[in-house]
């Protein structure tokens, strides 16, 4: 009765038959009908012992709870704030997420500490049935994100931004020197000079659009050796 | 009753005008992710008919009223652009292009997972660029392309065709002589996977025996169709393969 129709790293389009039978469970962007699974999303499977997963191509940011994203404010309310994240909801920072510190409503401006059009760097805590997004940037790392520029890329795309543990992303640090946040709902923070930072902007976006060619380090690498010279 | 213009005869020598057989669909084409500042699109063609489709979102409601608490807003939109017939089509919404959008959103809803996006708006547009019968199918097709390409979640592509009867014959996916002077033409999508059809409509005279055999047709056609569309599909992200290997392996722990 089991049947595996699916292999592993197939690329597989909405509705496309994975799986038949029970033994198997469904996980990330498929779905079960009756006994058998299927992909509702294009994606790649990933299968590991029982568990059948599709990992999406392409698609909007969806928020998830941990995930760290960048967010622009967009409004200041009674006792927080709302921040654009790049995803079709919007989300809120409560007063008392935003900092460490007591602010005081009755004499302090909310704009001192975050003002529209800022960018932040905050960690979803909580997300309703209804779709509220609450964000927190109480705890390091997460702060202001002070001058510097927001580039924007696929949301699917940021883990090969960041790379293996991180050796991506750390290279781009060490060899421009520059400041650089990335946020899981594809925003990417970059702060430098400017010239090194449209450097990197110009490296991240390589990256987004190659990142299915082999050799990519080693191009990054050349890029940005190459005008440091 | 003649109409004008009506070629003597659709059918010569036991093939159509255009030298199809009676179940023989025309050269079709799929071709996904063809607007860069859409989140998805694709490109049908059909014969001589050719409808281009953008989607955008999930994205936020405007107007805000329209907002659904526990489901996503479909917005259908389809339009033919004014160069697309022999005779210039009027630009902006008609009787006709508001019924087609309203019958095209029916057939594409039923695959989508609404209600995995609440309180959020799909916006799909569907431009005719060269109408020659059967907009309303390849408009279907190209939708449910971009939808997924979109990365949308879906239960199943929708595949959809047209056929009818012209000289008293039975004939899959009708061409304009076809459609304009045929007896009965009739509109048909359906997701394959579960073979649920999602729109039937019919205009003309057909007998029940004349429908079933015109229903066996489509089906067969929108097997068919539905292969086209996951080609399309997986040759737009057969690059993709090698960049999911890191994600597959940094899915668990990828914070900075």
């Amino acid at each position: 009765m089991e049947k595996l129709y699916a292999n592993d790293r197939d690329v597989v389009v909405p509705g496309e038959l994975l799986a038949e039978g029970m033994e198997y469970l469904p996980a990330g962007k498929a779905f079960r009908d009756g006994e058998k699974i299927h992909a509702s999303t294009i994606g790649i499977v990933s299968i590991k012992g029982r568990v059948l997963k599709v990992i999406p191509l392409a698609g909007k940011y969806m928020p998830k709870k941990g995930d760290a994203i960048i967010g622009r404010i967009t409004n200041i309310g009674h006792s927080g704030w709302t921040l654009d994240v790049n995803s079709p909801y919007n989300a809120d920072m409560n007063i008392g997420e935003a900092t460490q510190e007591y602010i005081d409503l009755a004499r302090t401006d909310m704009s001192k500490y975050f003002d529209i059009g800022e960018y932040v760097i905050a960690e979803v805590i909580a997300i309703s049935e209804a779709k509220f997004i609450k964000i927190s940037a109480k705890h390091r790392p997460y702060r202001k994100l002070k001058g510097g520029n927001i580039i924007e890329v696929s949301p699917t795309k940021i883990p090969r931004i960041i790379g293996k543990q991180g050796s991506m992303i750390n290279l781009l640090k060490d060899m421009s020197g520059c400041d650089v946040v990335v946020g899981q709902n594809g925003w990417v923070w970059i702060k430098g000079t400017p010239e090194k930072e449209s450097l990197v902007a110009k490296a991240i976006k390589t990256i987004e659009k190659e990142s299915h060619k082999k050799g990519l380090t080693d191009k990054i690498k050349q890029m940005l050796s190459e005008v440091s010279k | 009753m003649t109409k004008v213009g009506a070629p003597e005869k659709l059918i010569v020598n036991g093939k159509r005008l255009d030298g199809r057989k009676f179940d023989e669909l025309r050269e079709l084409k799929v071709k996904a992710g063809i607007i860069p500042n859409a989140d998805g699109s694709a490109e049908v063609t059909l014969g001589e008919t050719k409808v281009v489709a953008a989607v955008y979102g999930p994205r936020e409601v405007l107007p805000r009223h329209l907002s659904e608490p526990d489901r996503a807003y479909l917005n259908v939109i389809y339009t033919m652009i004014s160069f697309s017939t022999s005779e210039r089509v009027r630009p902006g919404p008609s009787r006709r292009s508001v019924e087609i959008s309203k019958v095209i959103k029916d057939a594409l809803a039923p695959a989508i997972f609404l209600e995995k996006y609440p309180k959020t708006k799909i916006d799909v547009y569907l431009e005719v660029t060269n109408a020659n019968a059967g907009t309303r199918t390849a408009a279907i097709n190209a939708a449910s392309v971009a939808l997924a390409d979109a990365g949308i979640e879906m239960r199943d592509l929708v595949a959809s065709v047209a056929a009818g009867k012209a000289d008293g014959e039975l004939l899959l996916d009708l061409f304009e002589p076809e459609d304009n002077f045929g007896e009965a033409d009739m509109p048909f999508a359906m997701m394959p996977r579960t073979k649920e059809i999602t729109l039937l409509q019919m205009d003309g005279e057909l007998s029940k025996d004349e429908i079933m055999r015109l229903v066996e047709m489509n089906t067969k056609a929108c097997e068919q169709i539905y292969e086209a569309q996951k080609a399309a599909l997986k040759e737009k992200f057969a690059t993709e393969k090698e960049a999911v290997q890191e994600t597959i392996e940094n899915s668990e722990g990828d914070k900075q």
